[in-house]
């Protein structure tokens, strides 16, 4: 439905197709545009135009590079033994913010969905298992998200990785911290069960 | 606004908005209804991983213009996670719920005996009852009958003959014998076409007793048969019906203990 005339309606139109963005959000980004600095406008164009022509993924993990490689595989004090495989280049960001893993990455771009058509041809699945065998690698984490697509993942992983020697994990996945017990929904706090701790000593 | 409480099924769900979800739910009395779960996809919903695809659900929903809106929800069954930790399993999974999906092509039509029958299969599925692709041939040929379509098996769709059925057309239906046989017709073993009677009339020990080799070229059948009635294809399916050729495929081990 177009309600403006020309090259306004096109802008709401194409804002409107971001993650997020309804057509109430797209008529207020647009707007907000038209009314803003001309420098500031040629400065986001600048951007977007560029994002498309220099940014790139990594070679090696598929996270996004500003070169050939991207900056962990670049990072030699990094552990080329330990990979940890994320769905998209956020986890990446996500699992850094924790400073708890010192290995490097894969992402797969994306989890399988049989129903929405994403099978393991679409996801970076081959490279993976490329990476993984017969080279350096002695440990797979598996950081997929915590829902069911994320599980099955991991469980394809899972049937894949060992047959190649390599030590797998997954992630534990449970109750969010800062919650209370009682709020927590029957199948997260079964699931946090599951992958309960031993505690030693 | 009028309420009503069901049981029921998730077969899929999409992102809608911010943090919301449009769930599909076959539901036992009222059909598949088409429902907003509001606020699900917040860490703190009170909806939380309830909503997943393959929950068997207690649920509570205000009757809306398009889109009933979900006020309340217990989990009964979360066969889900189960399933995700058995490949077999959930890709079996997954054909079901998009089959059900497709075959009840109608909100809020009652389709009690299907959601039933579907609810029997996932449950197969989840305690490992049954061998994944087995019960979901079995799932698809009943659910099939059930929506008038099912294959005939037992006399020749031409003549209504019920001897030398060596053939199967897909776009006749089902059997035909020497004289009425459509070119392009397969010609699956004798011992193909009694597994599929076993699983269309839910005779699991002569299933099961029909030898395993079989049951590629019953899948081939059952997928093409459901989808020439469906006229569309069901994406999952061609998964299910790649194991053993796909390079990809493997045996389940069992996921590695918490540490
Ligand atoms: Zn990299």
């Amino acid at each position: 439905m177009s309600i403006y005339e020309g090259v306004v309606q096109d802008l709401i139109d194409e804002l409107g197709r971001l993650p997020g963005v309804g057509p109430k959000g797209a008529q207020r980004i647009a707007f907000h545009l038209l009314h803003s600095d001309p420098a500031d406008m040629e400065r986001l164009a600048q951007v977007i135009t560029d994002v498309r022509t220099q940014a790139r993924f990594c070679s090696v993990c598929f996270n996004v590079a500003a070169q050939e490689l991207c900056r962990v595989c670049r990072d030699e004090r990094r552990d080329p033994a330990v990979i940890c495989v994320v769905e998209e280049p956020k986890d990446v960001i996500a699992i850094e913010k924790t400073r708890e893993f010192n290995g490097r990455y894969h992402v797969l771009g994306g989890s399988l969905s049989p129903m929405d058509g994403v099978t393991a041809e679409q996801l970076r699945i081959r490279e993976l298992l490329a990476r993984c065998e017969g080279s350096a690698v002695t440990e797979v984490i598996i950081a997929t998200d915590p829902n069911l697509e994320g599980e099955a993942t991991a469980t394809f992983l899972i049937g894949r990785l060992t047959p190649l020697g390599v030590a797998v994990s997954v992630l534990a996945s449970g109750l969010p911290v800062g919650g209370d017990l009682e709020y927590a929904d029957e199948v997260t706090l079964g699931r946090a069960f599951h992958g309960r701790r031993k505690i030693q000593d | 606004m009028p309420l009503y409480r069901d049981e029921g099924l998730v077969l899929r769900t999409h992102r809608l908005g911010e943090a919301d979800r449009i769930i599909t739910v076959f539901t036992r009395g009222h059909g598949k209804v088409r429902t907003v779960a509001k606020g699900v996809r917040r860490t703190k919903s009170r909806f939380g991983a309830r909503l997943e695809p393959f929950s068997h659900v207690d649920i509570q929903c205000h009757i809306g213009r398009s889109l009933d809106v979900v006020t309340q929800v217990e989990c009964l069954h979360a066969y889900g996670s189960v399933l995700s930790t058995n490949w077999r399993a959930w890709t079996a999974g997954q054909a079901m719920l998009e089959a059900a999906d497709r075959i009840v092509s109608e909100d809020r039509e009652p389709a009690a005996a299907h959601y039933l029958l579907l609810l029997g299969a996932l449950n197969a599925l989840a305690t490992g009852a049954r061998e994944p692709s087995l019960a979901l041939d079995a799932y698809l040929l009943r659910a099939c009958a059930l929506a008038g379509y099912a294959p005939a098996l037992t006399e020749c769709v031409g003549c209504g003959q019920t001897q030398g059925l060596g053939w199967f057309h897909v776009a006749s239906g089902g059997v035909m014998c020497a004289q009425c046989r459509e070119p392009g017709s397969a010609a699956p073993a004798a011992d193909a076409l009694a597994l599929m009677q076993a699983l269309l009339t839910g005779d699991w020990a002569a299933a099961e007793a029909v030898d395993a080799r079989h049951r590629g070229s019953v899948s081939g059948l059952v997928a093409a048969h459901l989808q020439w009635n469906l006229e569309r294809p069901v994406r999952s399916l061609a998964w299910v019906e790649r194991a053993g050729a796909d390079p990809f495929e493997a045996d389940e081990p069992q996921r590695p203990e918490a540490p």
